[in-house]
């Protein structure tokens, strides 16, 4: 048994923190329900229903481009959980697995994407989409963000893949399975926590990515929510009801699938296994 | 079924040979057990004839059809293994029907086949459960299930009861051998444990350090052990081994004594030998053949049939086997002798000498 007070000490230090960290969420979603003066004025102040003011959320959802740039963000994390997932548990799966030639020099290189910042080769990126004639689709943000998300994806999944036991394996292989049965049918499913955190981690970052949607496609109705967001900052008037609601709703997708993965990260999924 | 054929195998990781020469015959039918201490190379025996571990040179044939090459799927082999390696995100039917289930068969077989095998092993009431929630028994008795129902050439075990309980292990021993009875099935099965090598094994094939040291029926085996090896490795308690030189017609075991030896034996005077004898071939008390004395260190009593351990003069240790209650007790003298009939000679290289 941990003594109280040492108890009491933890459970406040991660109470402040966690105030802390909510506390200017909660400030933009209180601020987001209140008319324009009290956010001003009163900015501490929880809506009541004197400075109550919906004005946001209807110009927000009265836009019919904002419902737009929320279906380009959806589609662009989606489709990089997706591609991110895949790619990198196939990798993973071969690198671990398979005894190469080439190996262990693959590995490392593919962990040096972990440590150089992808954003470091964004004029080369700008030319290569280009050139590609990718500028101004969800396309190109999607491969880009695929690139940038699996040598950690990579890391991640193969520490799980080395989990598994080989036995498992083998026992496929004497079912007669394929290479490829072994790993839909039996690797993959054993993955899916694993997949989850790497999803999370994936996720998070590519939402609230401004950087290459800037660069990519910023134009042509293929803006994500957080640059589709901008339109209401101006050089001279920002609209705080616009942008504080949007903000607000921008949290929604991204929570919806939080939960949907948090359920995936069940422990002892492979117990049972063996022995 | 379909017996399988052994030449020449060898198996090398780098520059240690693990398996040397290997050659074996598993007959139609019979049940063979490979045999021996950690890491004399059985399972790496076994998992090359799965097609897990690629052989350095040799041939092997599965009912008559070369396999060297083929993968384990082509192989028509089904592997239990000691960790059962069940499939954790399916239930017990469909880890059973898995294979098949690739293997194109139509549904209604699958289910036929998975039924029939879960009637045969008693799983029917677990046929909807997941493995985490089946107890050790009968997550072997799954993975038993999941070969029979791809009806192979051959089945493979590898240490299928390290895991269970001591009362387990024997009761599943025995369903074992009631199923080899009832599918008259071709099986290569490995383990350390001598005892299970004696019971259910047709043919015992003892393996020490990559080579096969002698192969046999379990009881050609325990009366008439190739080697050294053999002789101590199967029999529990093992067999005592004393050293002594040849003299005038008799084995000199120094300080110990002497020992008359049989007719049949052809020694020469001056070789070294090794004698054996089994711990229920000596008798406490007693006369004729060869006496010895002895002081009792320790006396294990199991019931109707107990051990005594016994120092000789010569600071070797011998153990004898002591029916009923034992009229001697720790650091009490005694005599024993042993029938030179019962005795195994091994010579100085270590084979039986005749």
């Amino acid at each position: 048994m941990r003594k109280p007070a040492s108890a009491i000490a933890v459970h406040t230090i991660l109470g402040l923190y966690t105030l802390l960290a909510l506390f200017p969420i909660v400030l933009v979603i209180m601020n987001s329900f209140k008319a324009k003066r009290a956010i001003f004025n009163t900015p501490l102040q929880p809506p009541m229903p004197w400075n109550f003011d919906p004005i946001g959320y209807t110009k927000v959802f009265g836009d019919g481009a904002v419902g737009l740039y929320y279906m380009n963000s959806i589609i662009v994390t989606v489709g990089t959980i997706v591609l991110t997932l895949l790619f990198g548990a196939m990798a993973a799966w071969a690198l671990t697995e398979y005894k190469f030639r080439w190996n262990t020099v693959l590995a490392l290189y593919l962990s040096i994407g972990i440590m150089v910042p992808i954003r470091l080769g964004s004029v080369s990126i700008i030319q290569i989409v280009a050139d590609l004639n990718l500028i101004n689709t969800l396309t190109a943000l999607v491969l880009v963000y695929t690139a940038q998300n699996l040598p950690l994806a990579i890391f991640i999944l193969s520490e799980f893949i080395a989990q598994i036991p080989k036995d498992l394996r083998e026992a496929g292989r004497c079912d007669g399975l394929t290479e490829y049965h072994i790993f839909f049918y039996i690797v993959l499913p054993l993955l899916r926590p694993a997949m989850a955190t790497v999803a999370v981690f994936t996720m998070i970052p590519v939402w609230n990515d401004l950087w290459f949607p800037l660069l990519l496609a910023p134009t042509g109705g293929k803006q994500t929510i957080t640059l589709g967001v901008q339109q209401f900052l101006g050089q001279y008037i920002t609209d705080w009801n616009a942008v504080l609601a949007a903000l607000s709703t921008a949290i929604v997708p991204v929570l919806v699938l939080y939960v949907i993965f948090s359920r995936q990260l069940i422990r002892g999924l492979t117990s049972g296994a063996v022995k | 079924m379909a017996e399988v054929r052994i030449q020449k195998l060898k198996k090398s990781f780098g520059p240690v040979e693990v398996l040397k020469d290997i050659d074996l015959v598993v007959e139609d039918g019979s049940f063979v057990v490979l045999v021996g201490p950690s890491g004399c190379g059985k399972s790496t025996l076994l998992r090359s004839i799965a097609g897990l571990e690629p052989v350095s040179s040799g041939t092997m044939t599965i009912g008559g059809r070369q396999v060297n090459d083929l993968p384990p799927a082509k192989r028509e082999i089904a592997m239990v293994f000691q960790s059962y390696a069940l499939y954790p995100h399916m239930n017990v039917a469909a880890n059973m029907g898995f294979g098949l289930r690739f293997a194109g068969t139509p549904r209604a077989e699958i289910d036929a086949r998975v039924n029939e095998a879960a009637r045969i092993l008693q799983l029917e009431p677990l046929l909807k459960r997941k493995p985490r929630e089946l107890s050790g028994g009968q997550r072997q008795r799954v993975a038993i299930g999941r070969a029979i129902v791809r009806k192979p050439q051959v089945f493979l075990f590898d240490e299928p009861l390290s895991n269970l309980d001591a009362a387990l292990r024997i009761n599943t021993r025995v369903e074992i051998a009631k199923l080899h009875k009832l599918l008259k099935a071709t099986i290569v099965y490995v383990t350390h444990d001598q005892v299970e090598a004696m019971t259910l094994a047709d043919k015992i094939v003892v393996m020490n350090s990559g080579r096969i040291e002698q192969q046999g029926k379990p009881l050609d085996l325990y009366y008439k052990p190739a080697n050294l090896f053999v002789a101590g490795f199967i029999g529990s308690p093992a067999m005592n081994f004393l050293s002594g030189t040849v003299g005038d017609g008799c084995l000199d075991l120094g300080a110990a004594g002497k020992l008359a030896l049989p007719s049949r034996s052809s020694v020469r005077s001056g070789d070294r030998l090794t004698l054996g004898v089994r711990p229920e071939h000596l008798r406490l008390g007693g006369s004729g053949g060869l006496v010895l004395n002895a002081t009792v260190d320790l006396i294990e009593r199991l019931g109707e049939t107990g051990f005594a351990h016994l120092r000789l003069a010569t600071g070797h240790v011998v153990i004898a086997e002591v029916r009923g209650e034992p009229s001697f007790r720790t650091g009490d003298n005694a005599i024993i002798s042993l029938d030179p009939e019962q005795v195994h000679l091994f010579g100085a290289d270590g084979n039986r000498l005749a």
